[in-house]
């Protein structure tokens, strides 16, 4: 019983002995292996780590386990809140969207505004043309955007409902009331790629649709766009746009979210902050746009290149090296010098690297998450000599990542002992950890099982980290953001080594106070 | 506030509310809207509207049907594995977010945080996927030996592409002679989670309920109750738990918080079903009730009130040892529970609150809070219906504003009307309500604390509303060179 003095949660309650026999007493009535004879566990446990299960386990066809990827809209969302005044909306059914509202909140603990048009099946019948006519609408009126952004569910996609014609549709029967309103749309089918791709498709929409046709296009020579890509990173985003205010005031994000997921205390805002409709739809005379994630944004490529006749690059600043190439293009670019406040930034984080680099030198790495993401990452690792020994990537896209991850790792003193693992989820790593096993694991949350059956640390680096607070907020890009990486693995393996020699009168002799 | 005006503030609230809607929405949402205390007769929770299709384009906390059967009512069943079939999105989103505990091996004989998904492509769209999905049953044995049976959680698209999920699990089932129950909760079918929990609880009876191999053998006693709608949230069926046993009585099972598929099958066989949450499982109970005679009766462990009064009920069905017993559990724990309320009560006596959650709770956790001397002024359902909305009628103890399926943009204009000192609510609702510097518990998650139910819990409830209303950090808001008021 509670002891009224001292209180304590689940935690500790189902450690007193009275609760120890209720859970025992349940086990009389369960089929679990555990319940009924705990060694078929351990036998099937240990099997688990083979060879002989990896191998079983490599050669699924069917079946995803534990799955390091998210479906389009999630990423559709991301973009709409990128932009000032804009209301994510979801045409398909609203389970969907309190799920997306729940999984950024859960990571940002911030609110996500969205809404959806609540398909039923009156809407898997007839289509839902009538849902989108009475949802923007309404939309509209209680939340007084100035952009609604819509994308689709999976359901909208499979009956083949045409956004095109339905916001045409939508707005002429509105009597007006949505004529100041700017509606974009995407389809985002969640059968098709992963999250990253509805940010692609969203991205592409909102720039081809705000911007007028070529022939109105009236070059900008100072203005440069940067699109930041499926961020989870906060404070990357502002280091980012703290590097481009160094080269010029006309380098505007595209898509810019930061601010909608950290508003202060005090009151409650719909929107904040966000790329203004203004400069996005100015978006089109840049001299450049610049994407610091090339595999969030291929469609969106095709429409800058292609439609836009404009320079497009691809930047990935995470790391030293990346950073460098993201500060070098913005140099070459605007034509003006690498700031003094950037070169010592990097000699600053140089020299950070320098006083660490016998921690992570040498140790082995598996890490997974989104492919710029691990583009980035995995070349850090190996700038701090590093082995970046499993790169798992759920979502890879087909075409050119595994040559440009190749690329990186060419530059690893152990490229021949990296694995590249395209495609593949976090059940096939466990079989991975289990079977070529490395010091330390890299990812999202998802990774916490897996540290729990390896024993292998966790480093938490990625989307979605919701059992961690606002690591977020910090930047992963640019220099100061590659010194917090640096702290954070550096530390980890600092951790680690404690954990290790803590043992008193036995391995304490490396418990030191001095590293 | 005194009564009277309190109401009028209520009925001001939703007025001012409907007056800023276009007249279609305004029409729509007056209808699941309104005021109700203890001496209306005929009031909002007679009349309330619910369970009706949600205003498009409105900022619903709803979820879907899928959520209500893979998310609630299978997800916890821990030896089984549950297939999301369809798009890669669902599973992901709804993977260990909701606190179902377990003991277990993860990964080995249970399964309940993992998440298993047919990631369909374009090509399971245009093809269909019960080629695929019959591949995954394979895999998933040939991986999981252990498992106890599989059930495939439907997405959108299954029920749209014309894939025979039912033909591919019955022929998988006889091939394997594992349970293999496909269930055909598409996310876009009803309205809200609501008819997942209903389509979950009709494949409990058509493909579980007919097994009777684990009843076969099976030794009852004259004492055997099966828990049945607690989904062990921070470990809540535990805590109830412990008090039937002390009680006298034999949990046979425990529906489906930490519950395996043999504590399914043997339900039938209580003398009594204990039902916790009506709204998720009231279908299942009726069934077993009219198919084999299980009684049931609901139950509220929320707060000693509440939880005494439900131990007396519980005990009222069975003899005069159990009796005598309850009595003696009661005694022991109230001992308890009144040194909480002298310890919380004075610091939280008065202090008013708005909830918003699904299942039971918009009713079942007025009596705890209002054991602590905290005044529930405003409370709604995500996916009520009438029935829930008429069993509120009992537990509500005060003029209280009664809203379905609110949505953002109303819980927000309500909450600044009528400035509750607590919101208790949703993830999706948290930052919003704290950034007004208001102190806010997630009911639906515990707030990643709990266990609710039950006298020990009541202690940890106590100490959990304390911890939001009392902590330091609401007075940092305002800064010293503010003049005017910020936050709620």
């Amino acid at each position: 019983m509670q002891n009224v003095e001292q209180i304590v949660n689940g935690q500790k309650l189902f450690l007193k002995p009275e609760y120890q026999e209720v859970l025992n007493n349940k086990k009389e009535f369960e089929s679990n292996m555990g319940s009924i004879d705990p060694s078929k566990v351990d036998e099937i446990a240990e099997w688990t780590k083979s060879w002989d299960y990896r191998e079983k386990n490599l050669s699924r066809e069917a079946i995803t386990i534990n799955p390091a990827k998210a479906c389009q809209p999630l990423g559709a969302v991301m973009v709409a809140l990128g932009f000032e005044n804009t209301m994510p909306y979801v045409h398909g059914s609203h389970g969907c969207v309190a799920y997306f509202r729940s999984y950024f909140t859960r990571h940002f603990k911030e609110p996500t505004p969205c809404v959806s048009d609540s398909m039923s099946e009156s809407a898997a019948v007839f289509g839902g043309l009538a849902n989108m006519k009475d949802g923007l609408r309404n939309c509209n009126a209680m939340y007084k955007p100035d952009m609604i952004a819509v994308s689709t569910t999976c359901m909208a996609e499979v009956i083949g409902d045409d956004l095109n014609a339905f916001v045409i549709g939508a707005r002429e029967e509105a009597q007006g009331e949505l004529d100041d309103t700017a509606i974009t749309y995407a389809h985002t089918p969640s059968f098709v790629g992963s999250h990253i791709t509805g940010y692609d498709n969203m991205m592409k929409g909102i720039l081809e649709q705000l911007n007028p046709d070529r022939a109105e296009k009236v070059l900008d020579e100072e203005r440069i766009n940067i699109i930041p890509g499926f961020e989870p990173y906060l404070g990357s985003l502002t280091e980012i746009k703290e590097i481009s205010s160094m080269f010029g005031d006309k380098i505007v994000m595209l898509g810019d979210h930061e601010e909608q997921w950290n508003t202060g205390a005090g009151e409650y805002q719909l929107y904040s902050g966000g790329t203004s409709l203004a400069d996005t739809k100015t978006a089109i005379n840049a001299k450049a746009t610049i994407s610091l994630q090339k595999y969030s944004t291929t469609q969106t490529a095709k429409t800058i290149k292609n439609a836009w006749k404009q320079e497009y690059a691809t930047a990935n600043p995470i790391g030293l090296g990346g950073t460098d190439e993201f500060v070098m293009k913005l140099s070459e670019l605007t034509g003006k010098p690498v700031p003094k406040e950037l070169k010592k930034l990097r000699s600053q984080l140089v020299d950070a690297m320098q006083d660490s680099y016998p921690y992570m030198h040498g140790k082995k790495f598996a890490i997974y998450g989104d492919p710029d993401f691990l583009l980035g990452l995995v070349s850090f690792i190996v700038e701090m000599g590093g082995i970046p020994t499993h790169i798992l990537c759920h979502n890879a896209p087909r075409k050119g990542w595994e040559d440009d991850m190749k690329k990186v790792l060419s530059k690893s003193l152990w490229a021949d002992e990296c694995n590249i693992w395209a495609g593949k989820d976090l059940w096939h790593l466990r079989s991975l950890l289990f079977t070529e096993p490395v010091d330390f694991l890299i990812g999202n949350v998802y990774g916490k099982e897996l540290y729990r059956d390896t024993g292998i640390p966790l480093i938490r680096i990625g989307f979605p980290i919701f059992d961690r607070h606002h690591l977020h907020r910090y930047s992963i890009s640019g220099y100061k953001g590659a010194l917090n990486l640096l702290t954070w693995i550096t530390n980890a393996v600092l951790d680690q080594l404690d954990e290790e020699t803590k043992n008193i009168a036995q391995t304490d002799y490396f418990f030191d106070c001095v590293r | 506030m005194g009564p009277l005006n309190l109401e009028n503030l209520q009925k001001e609230a939703i007025a001012e509310v409907l007056e800023s809607y276009p007249e279609k929405v305004s029409k729509n949402r007056a209808k699941h809207l309104g005021v109700d205390s203890p001496e209306t007769s005929k009031g909002a929770c007679d009349t309330s509207r619910s369970n009706k299709q949600t205003v498009p384009g409105v900022m619903s906390q709803r979820g879907c049907a899928y959520a209500g059967s893979k998310g609630v009512v299978w997800g916890p069943v821990k030896d089984m594995i549950h297939i999301s079939h369809g798009p890669i999105g669902c599973g992901q989103y709804s993977r260990a977010g909701r606190r179902n505990y377990y003991i277990g091996t993860t990964g080995i004989d249970t399964f309940v945080t993992m998440n298993f998904s047919t990631d369909f492509t374009e090509k399971d769209i245009v093809f269909g996927g019960d080629k695929k999905l019959k591949v995954a049953l394979e895999e998933i044995d040939t991986l999981f030996p252990l498992n106890n049976g599989i059930t495939i959680q439907s997405e959108c698209p299954i029920g749209l592409i014309g894939d025979d999920i039912q033909a591919v699990a019955k022929k998988y089932k006889s091939e394997s002679s594992k349970p293999t129950i496909a269930v055909s909760c598409e996310g876009f079918r009803g309205v809200s989670q609501s008819l997942g929990h209903h389509i979950a609880n009709d494949m409990i009876r058509d493909e579980i309920m007919p097994d009777d191999s684990a009843r076969k053998d099976f030794q009852s006693t004259p004492y055997d109750v099966a828990i049945v709608g607690d989904y062990n949230i921070g470990g809540d069926a535990w805590s109830s738990r412990i008090l039937l046993e002390e009680m006298g009585l034999r949990v046979i099972a425990q529906w489906s918080g930490d519950a395996t598929y043999k504590e399914m099958a043997i339900a039938p066989k209580a003398k009594l079903n204990l039902l916790h949450c009506y709204r998720s499982m009231n279908y299942i109970a009726r069934h077993m009730e009219q198919e084999f005679g299980v009684p049931w009766i609901e139950y509220n462990f929320f707060g000693p009130t509440k939880t005494t009064e439900s131990l007396r009920k519980i005990a009222a069905m069975f003899d005069e040892t159990i009796q005598a017993k309850t009595e003696e559990v009661i005694a022991k724990y109230t001992a308890m529970t009144d040194e909480v309320i002298a310890k919380y009560r004075p610091k939280l006596e008065g202090k008013t609150v708005m909830l918003y959650v699904g299942g039971l709770r918009p009713r079942h956790v007025i009596g705890a809070y209002e054991d602590l001397g905290m005044e529930v002024i405003g409370t709604g359902y995500e996916f009520g219906h009438g029935d829930d909305y008429k069993r509120t009628k009992e537990d509500i103890a005060r003029s209280t504003l009664i809203y379905d399926d609110v949505n953002e943009y109303e819980l927000e204009a309500f909450v600044k009307k009528l400035k509750p000192d607590l919101v208790a609510s949703g993830v999706k609702e948290k930052y919003v309500f704290q950034k007004m510097g208001l102190p806010f518990r997630q009911m639906h998650s515990w707030d990643y604390s709990g266990p609710y139910h039950g006298y020990d819990a009541f202690a940890i409830f106590a100490k959990d509303m304390d911890l939001a209303m009392n902590s330091p950090v609401w007075s940092h808001t305002k800064a010293p060179w503010d003049t005017e008021e910020k936050g709620a």
